[in-house]
């Protein structure tokens, strides 16, 4: 399994988007190097600001900035922007339908040793509520760079849902990626696996393992949260007999909750498993520690699929 | 804890906790392999003065003594400069320090009341703790109690709207049972304070917002000590001690290095860390 940090890649990308395209600006609050846009302000210092640690300014100041025709990325933490600058990003971006794209970076348990506040699994919640904005979670360094020239390419405001260290190489460099449409990593016949973020590199290897047991697994990834690819959902649904989504996010308001809104839509009744993080405040630990600890990881899917099919 | 006679020998005592409370940082965030040894040891003499220096009234039997003086730790991040004082003053077992930041640790990155004796508030997320202060100074004045607040602040830090807006309401309901110390160490993570977003003039920020101002070297237990007893004399409005120190004091190769903020000394590091904080 190889791994690549998804900070670093996200900082490079960042200075390849500046290079690339002069609208861009970045924002952020005193997490220039824990966000690596340390490269993009060496190399674009008039269009790098750090507002300091000062949350709600910087997404008010990243607005401002987009009604003037700049393309903001505001740059820094999951929590400290859907969380603590909330109505802000509410208000002032999304209300207006503005051009920001909010990347929020050490999102779900990875930073799982900084304890509750800086852990982060109500921000899609958050951002997913919110008229006008488009949610996305890539899953490897590969998707989150390709993310972040989709997001600069999409017209309007984007949430972009970061991890922080190395994370398991799902896609390769060059695969496709598009705002809006889900990748099937896998056929299958039996159950759908639906994942986003980290998580999918963990519904593969559950799918591996149950192909061995002789269950059939596809896997999608669902990297855009909102808008929800219905047409992959329906699918899903009507060509296999168990759903199974897997986030590292509250079970309450992330993905599991918008397939079962989309399912409910589309009139589509096939038996839906959740997994994420309960609805508590998480113990704290090292992210692969904390992620097994809440059943974030192959070896629950396995059992959670074996345990959900001989129940149907 | 021990009660030392004179003055002097209190100066040396807190001296001494100063010195442990180093040594347990550097360990502490050596031995978990991440964490803040910079913010925590630039506040360590700072909190060994509270702890240590009969300032705080607190019983670490009985944590939550009604009448206890509170202490906020605003800037969570500096929680081990918070674990090795309340262990060193025995609210809990000093073996817990060896468990900071693993799976399942009630020391988390940053300070959480639910699992930790002593902690008053789980902070963490910068900004939010001297608006936790000023409620419960006003509670105190509510209930007719005489206890204090305590609050420690970061520098960057106090780029937060929140701080301002609790600073207001302090002075407003004047509130001289409510102490903030700021841990001016001039660096936040990206650099220099001054050149990331600049806070000065702090002092006269704080006297614009109604606070009594003191400004002092935030290294010097027996300075400290005697500006925290005139902290509390005065009255009718809060008291803000802006006390000038340096980030990661005590290790030189760690001292006014923006590096050090959130960063773990390897073992090589911790040798010699160790070996010039014992010197001392
Ligand atoms: C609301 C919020 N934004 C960002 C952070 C990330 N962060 C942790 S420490 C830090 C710098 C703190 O600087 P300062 O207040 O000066 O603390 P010190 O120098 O004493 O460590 C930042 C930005 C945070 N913890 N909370
Ligand atoms: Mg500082």
């Amino acid at each position: 399994m190889r791994t690549e940090s998804i900070r670093e890649r996200f900082g490079l990308a960042m200075l390849e988007l500046g290079r690339r395209y002069p609208r861009v600006v970045v924002v952020t609050g005193d997490l220039m190097y824990p966000t690596q846009v340390h490269h993009f302000a060496q190399a674009y210092p008039d269009r790098f600001y750090d507002v300091g640690i000062a949350e709600q300014n910087m997404i008010g100041v990243a607005a401002g900035m987009a009604t003037c025709g700049k393309i903001p990325f505001v740059c820094s933490y999951a929590n400290f922007t859907a969380l603590r600058a909330c109505e802000q990003i509410r208000n002032d971006i999304c209300y207006t339908n503005l051009n920001v794209k909010i990347a929020g970076l050490s999102s779900g348990l990875t930073y799982g040793v900084g304890g509750p506040t800086h852990q982060s699994y109500e921000d899609l919640a958050t951002m997913r509520s919110m008229a006008n904005m488009t949610v996305v979670v890539p899953a490897d360094a590969n998707a989150a760079e390709a993310a972040v020239f989709a997001a600069y390419e999409h017209d309007g405001p984007v949430f972009l849902r970061l991890g922080r260290g190395p994370e398991p190489v799902v896609y390769d460099r060059d695969a496709s990626f598009t705002i809006g449409r889900a990748c099937q990593l896998r056929e299958g016949q039996d159950v759908s696996i639906i994942a986003n973020g980290p998580m999918v590199y963990e519904a593969l290897s559950a799918a591996e393992h149950l192909e061995k047991a002789g269950i059939d697994c596809r896997v999608y990834d669902m990297h855009t949260l909102k808008p929800l690819d219905l047409d992959s959902l329906r699918s899903a649904g009507l060509e296999t007999n168990l759903i199974v989504t897997v986030e590292e996010h509250y079970i309450i308001g992330g993905l599991g909750s918008a397939v079962l809104e989309g399912l409910n839509e589309l009139g589509v009744s096939t038996p839906v498993m959740r997994i994420g993080i309960p609805d508590l405040f998480p113990i704290i630990g090292p992210t692969n520690e904390l992620r097994a600890h809440y059943g974030l990881c192959a070896d629950n899917i396995v059992r959670n699929v074996k345990a959900a099919l001989s129940s149907i | 804890m021990q009660n030392p006679g004179n003055k002097e020998s209190l100066i040396r005592f807190i001296e001494q906790k100063a010195r442990e409370i180093r040594i347990d940082i550097v360990k502490m965030t050596a031995k978990a392999g991440s964490g803040h040894p910079g913010g925590s040891l630039s506040a360590a003499d700072i909190v060994a003065t509270l702890y240590f220096g009969e300032v705080l009234r607190v019983k670490p039997d009985e944590p939550d003594w009604p009448d206890r003086d509170r202490f906020v730790l605003s800037k969570g991040h500096a929680a081990p400069v918070l674990y090795s004082a309340l262990a060193g003053r025995g609210f809990f077992p000093a073996d817990w320090l060896d468990t900071l930041r693993q799976l399942g640790s009630p020391l988390q990155g940053h300070p959480d009341c639910k699992k930790v004796p002593g902690v008053e508030v789980s902070t963490g997320s910068l900004g939010q703790g001297l608006s936790m202060a000023v409620g419960m100074a006003l509670a105190g004045r509510l209930d007719q109690k005489d206890y204090n607040v305590w609050v420690l602040l970061g520098d960057g830090e106090c780029q937060e709207g929140q701080i301002w807006e609790a600073a207001m309401a302090a002075s407003h309901y004047k509130l001289d049972n409510l102490i903030a110390i700021v841990d001016h160490n001039g660096l936040q993570i990206d650099g220099r304070v001054r050149d990331v977003m600049s806070i000065d003039p702090i002092d006269d920020k704080f006297r614009a917002f109604g606070w009594h101002v003191f400004r002092v070297d935030g290294h010097r237990v027996d300075i400290l000590l005697d500006v925290f007893q005139q902290a509390l004399d005065i009255k009718g409005k809060p008291a803000v001690v802006v006390a000038d120190t340096v980030k990661g004091k005590g290790v030189s190769f760690m001292e006014g290095e923006k590096d050090w903020h959130g960063k773990a000394p390897n073992p090589g590091q911790l040798e010699e860390a160790l070996k010039q904080l014992q010197a001392v």
